[in-house]
C-alpha cells in the first residue's frame, strides 16, 4: 500500500488520505475545476468522477462499467498468505446483487426489494424507535455521551439483526466484524479475508437452522423463496444475509453520525427540526445529500474512452455519489445545508440499477434516530470538534463524537 | 397537466410517492407509476412539480394533455 505523499490529486488521489477523510470537499471543488475525472494507481488503476453528470451516466452505463467488485482495493492476497479451510469453502460467495451484473442482478434484486419497501419498513418503525429510546435512556442522565460511538453505530447493527432473526445481542459482534472487512480490512487483506470467514460461517449456521426451524424473519424469507420456480440457492442465500449485515450497518451508522455531526454545531437547524417536525422528510434528504457517506467502485468491462479519459479493462471507478451530491452544476448552493430545500434529487443511494436496495431502511432509521435524538436531547454541542475521529475509503462518518448536551 | 412516469427509468427511490402520494403508487418492488391516467388535478400542479424536480432519475415528465 502506497504511503507515500500526494503530488497532485488529479493524478495520484487517495481515498485514505487523513485530511481528505477529515474534509474532502475542498479536493472536489478542485478537481470539478480541473480535472473533473481524477486518477490514481495507488490501488491499480481507478477513476474518480467528481461532476454530477459523469457520476450519473457511469451509473447508467452498466455495459461498460461493470459491478461485479464494488471495492476500490483490488483483493489480492499479499505474498505468503496461506488460504484457510474456511478461505475455501467460501471462495464463491458474493454479495448479490451489490457484485452481480446482468440476468443473476435482476432475479437477486427482485427477491430482496419487497421485504426492503416502503411499507414493509412500517413494522420496523417501532422496534427502532424503542431501540433509540433506550440508548438515549442510557446516557441521558450524565449529560453527554460519545454520539457515534454510543448512538449511531448502535442502530442499524441491532435493526438488521431483527429483520434478519438473529440474536440482537451479536450486534456488538457484528460491528465489529464489519469493521474489520469494510473498514480496516480495505488495507488489511488477512483481517478482512477472517472477518469474511467469521461472517459467512456464523450466517451459516443460522441459514443452516431456519431451514430447519423456519421463523418469520429475512432468513427464513429467502430460504423458502423460489425463482422461476426454482430454490434459490444456497450460496446466494448466504451471500444475500452477507450483504444485509455488511452493507446495512457502517453506511446508515455514518449517516447519522454525520447527521448529529452537523446539527450539534448548527443550533437554528436543530431549533428548526423541533418546531417545525414535518420538515424531518426533506432534513433527512438534506442530510443524506450533504454528508453523503458512500462511494462504491465500478469496473471496467473493455478498454473505453470516457470523457477524455482513456480508461482500461480492469480499472476501477470509484462513484463518489458525495462528490456529485455537492456539484454547483446539480445543486444550488451545494455546500449549504438548507433543512427545507424543496429540490433534492441527490444520488446518495447512488443511481441507476444498482440503486441502494436498502434505501427505505436507512431512511427510517435515520429519521427515527434523528426524531428520538431531538426530542430528549434539543440542544448539544461537540465537545471538541479537534477531537471527532473519522472513517474514511468507501464508507465515510464519525466515529468518535463526544457531545455535550444543554 | 399529466403526469408519466418512464418505467425503464425509475428505480425505485421512492422520492416521488413521499413528496406526492396523491399521484404515485408502487409496485411491491417499489418502482413507481402514475395513479390512473396520470392527470394532476389543480391543486396537486405543486407537488407534482415537485416530485419531477426530486427524482434522481429524471423519470418523471410532465406531458401536455
Amino acid at each position: 500500500m502506497t504511503t507515500e505523499p500526494i503530488k497532485d490529486w488529479a493524478t495520484d488521489y487517495d481515498i485514505f488520505d487523513p485530511e481528505y477523510i477529515k474534509d474532502p470537499y475542498p479536493v472536489w471543488d478542485e478537481l470539478r475545476g480541473k480535472c473533473p475525472i481524477a486518477h490514481t494507481e495507488r490501488w491499480g488503476s481507478s477513476w474518480m468522477p467528481t461532476k454530477h453528470a459523469d457520476v450519473y451516466a457511469i451509473a447508467q452505463d452498466v455495459e461498460h462499467f461493470s459491478s461485479a467488485n464494488p471495492l476500490v482495493v483490488p483483493v489480492v492476497p499479499p505474498e505468503g498468505f496461506e488460504q484457510t479451510g474456511d478461505d475455501q469453502r467460501f471462495l464463491g460467495v458474493g454479495a448479490p446483487p451489490i457484485s452481480s451484473d446482468g440476468y443473476e442482478h435482476t432475479w437477486t434484486r427482485r427477491l430482496l426489494l419487497p421485504p426492503f419497501s416502503l411499507k414493509s419498513m412500517e413494522k420496523w418503525i417501532p422496534v427502532t424507535r424503542a431501540h433509540c429510546r433506550s440508548l438515549i435512556d442510557g446516557f441521558i442522565e450524565n449529560g453527554r455521551a460519545d454520539a457515534a460511538a454510543d448512538y449511531a453505530q448502535q442502530i442499524p447493527p441491532y435493526v438488521i439483526a431483527k429483520m434478519l432473526g438473529i440474536p440482537s445481542e451479536m450486534s456488538g459482534t457484528f460491528t465489529q466484524w464489519v469493521q474489520e472487512f469494510l473498514e480496516f480490512g480495505l488495507q488489511n487483506f488477512a483481517m478482512a479475508s477472517e472477518a469474511r470467514n467469521k461472517i459467512l460461517t456464523f450466517l451459516w449456521q443460522q441459514i443452516t437452522e431456519k431451514k430447519k426451524n423456519p421463523g418469520d424473519d429475512l432468513i427464513s424469507y429467502l430460504v423458502q423463496a423460489d425463482v422461476d420456480g426454482e430454490p434459490v440457492p444456497d450460496q446466494h442465500v448466504l451471500g444475500t444475509c452477507f450483504l444485509l449485515l455488511v452493507a446495512g450497518i457502517d453506511t446508515t451508522w455514518s449517516s447519522i453520525g454525520s447527521a448529529l455531526w452537523h446539527l450539534a454545531q448548527h443550533p437554528e437547524d436543530r431549533a428548526r427540526l423541533v418546531a417545525e417536525p414535518e420538515l424531518m422528510d426533506t432534513g433527512v434528504e438534506e442530510l443524506l445529500r450533504a454528508y453523503a457517506p458512500v462511494t462504491m467502485a465500478r469496473v471496467l468491462t473493455e478498454d473505453y474512452e470516457y470523457n477524455g479519459c482513456k480508461m482500461a479493462a480492469g480499472d476501477k471507478v470509484l462513484m463518489s455519489f458525495p462528490a456529485a451530491n455537492r456539484d454547483p452544476e446539480r445543486f444550488k448552493d451545494p455546500d449549504k445545508v438548507i433543512i427545507d430545500r424543496a429540490e433534492n434529487p441527490h444520488i446518495a443511494f447512488g443511481a441507476g440499477i444498482h440503486r441502494c436496495a436498502g434505501s427505505n431502511l436507512a431512511r427510517m432509521e435515520m429519521r427515527v434516530a434523528l426524531q428520538e435524538w431531538l426530542a430528549r436531547i434539543p440542544d448539544f454541542r461537540l465537545e471538541d470538534p479537534e477531537n471527532v475521529t473519522w472513517a474514511g475509503g468507501q464508507v465515510r462518518g464519525p466515529r468518535s463524537m463526544p457531545v455535550v448536551f444543554g | 397537466m399529466r403526469i408519466k412516469v418512464d418505467n425503464d427509468k425509475c428505480q425505485g427511490h421512492n422520492r416521488c410517492i413521499t413528496v406526492a402520494q396523491e399521484l404515485f403508487d408502487l409496485d411491491e418492488y417499489g418502482y413507481s407509476h402514475e395513479k390512473q391516467d396520470g392527470a394532476v388535478p389543480k391543486e396537486l400542479e405543486e407537488k407534482a412539480r415537485l416530485a419531477v424536480a426530486n427524482c434522481p432519475e429524471r423519470a418523471i415528465k410532465i406531458v401536455s394533455d
